[in-house]
C-alpha cells in the first residue's frame, strides 16, 4: 500500500492534492469573485478619471451646484434595503422555499427599479438643464462613472427576471443554485461600488 | 457533506453555518445604516474641523465597504477562505495602484504644466 493509499485508507488526513477537484459550487463562486474583483477595478480606473477631472468644470456648472444630497440618501437606501432582501432570497434559494424567493427577489427587483428611475430622473434633469455628458470634462467623467453603476444595476435586474423564470421552469436545480448565488454577489458587489460613488461623487461635491 | 465543502474552500458568499445567517444580514444592514448616516452627517455638519472631514468620509467609507464584505458577502479570515482573501488582496491592490497612481501622476504633470498664457507668449 502506498502512502497516498494509506492516507485515503484512514479518511481524514487527506493532502489537498489527493482530494480531486473542489465542489462545483466552490468553482464556480470563485471564478465569479475573480470576475467582480475585475469589475472593480474597471470602476476603479473610472473613480479615478473622475478624481482627476471632477474640478474640470469649463465654466459649467460644478458639482456642488448639481448634486442633491436628499436624492441620493434615498437611492442609497433603497440599494441598501435590496442588498438585504436578496440576501434573504439566497437564503430561501438555499432551503428551496418557491414562495419566499419569489417574495424576497421580487422586493430586492422593485427596490432596484425605484433607484434605478431615481437615477435616470436625476440624469434627466442634469440634461434638461443642458449639463449632459458633453459639457464639461467633469461631466463627462461623471457620467461615464455613474451611468457605468446604472448599466451594471440594469443588468442585474434583466439576470433577477432570468432566474426567476428558471425557478418557474426549471425548478431549485444544482444549476439555478449555483446561478442564483452568484447574482446574490453580483448585486452585494454593486453595492459595495455604490458606497464609493456616493462617497467620492456626491458627498465630495459639497465640502 | 458540508466537512466535505471545508476541507476544499468556501467559495465567497457560502455561510456554512445553519443559524444566525438572517441575522448575519440584519447587523450588516445596521451596521451599514449607521455608517452611511454618518456620512451624511458628516458631510453637512460644521462640528467637524473642516479639512478633516474628507478623511472621516473615506474612513467611514472603508468601514462600510467592510462591513458588506463581511456581512454580506460572507468573506472572513477562515483557513478555508484563503483564496478568497489572496484575490481580494490583489484586487485591493491594483485599485490602489490605479487610483492612487493616477491622481499622483495627474497632480505632478498639472503642477509642472506651464501656464496657458505664457505657452502663447513663447508661440509668438
Amino acid at each position: 500500500m502506498s502512502a497516498a493509499e494509506q492516507a485515503l485508507a484512514t479518511g481524514d488526513a487527506v493532502p489537498l492534492s489527493l482530494k480531486g477537484p473542489a465542489p462545483k459550487r466552490v468553482v464556480a463562486g470563485y471564478g465569479f469573485w475573480l470576475f467582480l474583483l475585475s469589475d472593480i477595478v474597471i470602476f476603479a480606473a473610472l473613480f479615478a478619471a473622475y478624481a482627476v477631472l471632477s474640478g474640470e468644470t469649463a465654466g459649467g456648472p460644478t458639482a456642488a451646484d448639481l448634486f442633491d444630497k436628499r436624492h441620493v440618501l434615498i437611492e442609497t437606501a433603497c440599494l441598501l434595503a435590496s442588498s438585504v432582501t436578496c440576501g434573504f432570497g439566497s437564503l430561501a434559494v438555499q432551503s428551496g422555499d418557491r414562495t419566499s424567493t419569489y417574495f424576497w427577489m421580487m422586493i430586492t427587483f422593485i427596490l432596484g427599479v425605484t433607484f434605478l428611475s431615481l437615477e435616470v430622473s436625476e440624469f434627466g434633469h442634469m440634461l434638461m438643464i443642458g449639463a449632459g455628458p458633453s459639457r464639461s470634462a467633469f461631466l463627462s467623467a461623471f457620467f461615464t462613472l455613474v451611468g457605468t453603476h446604472g448599466l451594471h444595476v440594469t443588468l442585474g435586474l434583466c439576470w433577477l427576471i432570468v432566474m426567476l423564470l428558471q425557478v418557474t421552469t426549471l425548478g431549485f436545480q444544482p444549476m439555478v443554485g449555483r446561478r442564483f448565488f452568484c447574482f446574490g454577489l453580483f448585486w452585494h458587489a454593486l453595492d459595495i461600488v455604490w458606497i464609493g460613488v456616493f462617497t467620492i461623487v456626491y458627498l465630495g461635491a459639497h465640502l | 457533506m458540508s466537512t466535505e465543502i471545508e476541507a476544499q474552500g468556501v467559495a465567497p458568499g457560502v455561510n456554512l453555518q445553519t443559524h444566525g445567517k438572517r441575522r448575519s444580514y440584519l447587523v450588516g444592514l445596521g451596521y451599514a445604516v449607521v455608517l452611511t448616516l454618518a456620512s451624511f452627517w458628516a458631510s453637512s455638519t460644521d462640528v467637524i474641523y473642516p479639512p478633516g472631514v474628507p478623511i472621516l468620509l473615506g474612513v467611514l467609507a472603508i468601514a462600510q465597504m467592510g462591513i458588506h464584505l463581511v456581512f454580506f458577502l460572507h468573506i472572513s479570515s477562515a483557513p478555508d477562505q484563503t483564496n478568497n482573501i489572496l484575490a481580494l488582496a490583489f484586487g485591493v491592490f491594483v485599485v490602489g495602484l490605479l487610483v492612487f497612481g493616477s491622481m499622483i501622476i495627474m497632480a505632478h504633470l498639472n503642477h509642472n504644466m506651464m501656464p496657458m498664457d505664457k505657452l502663447i507668449q513663447m508661440q509668438r
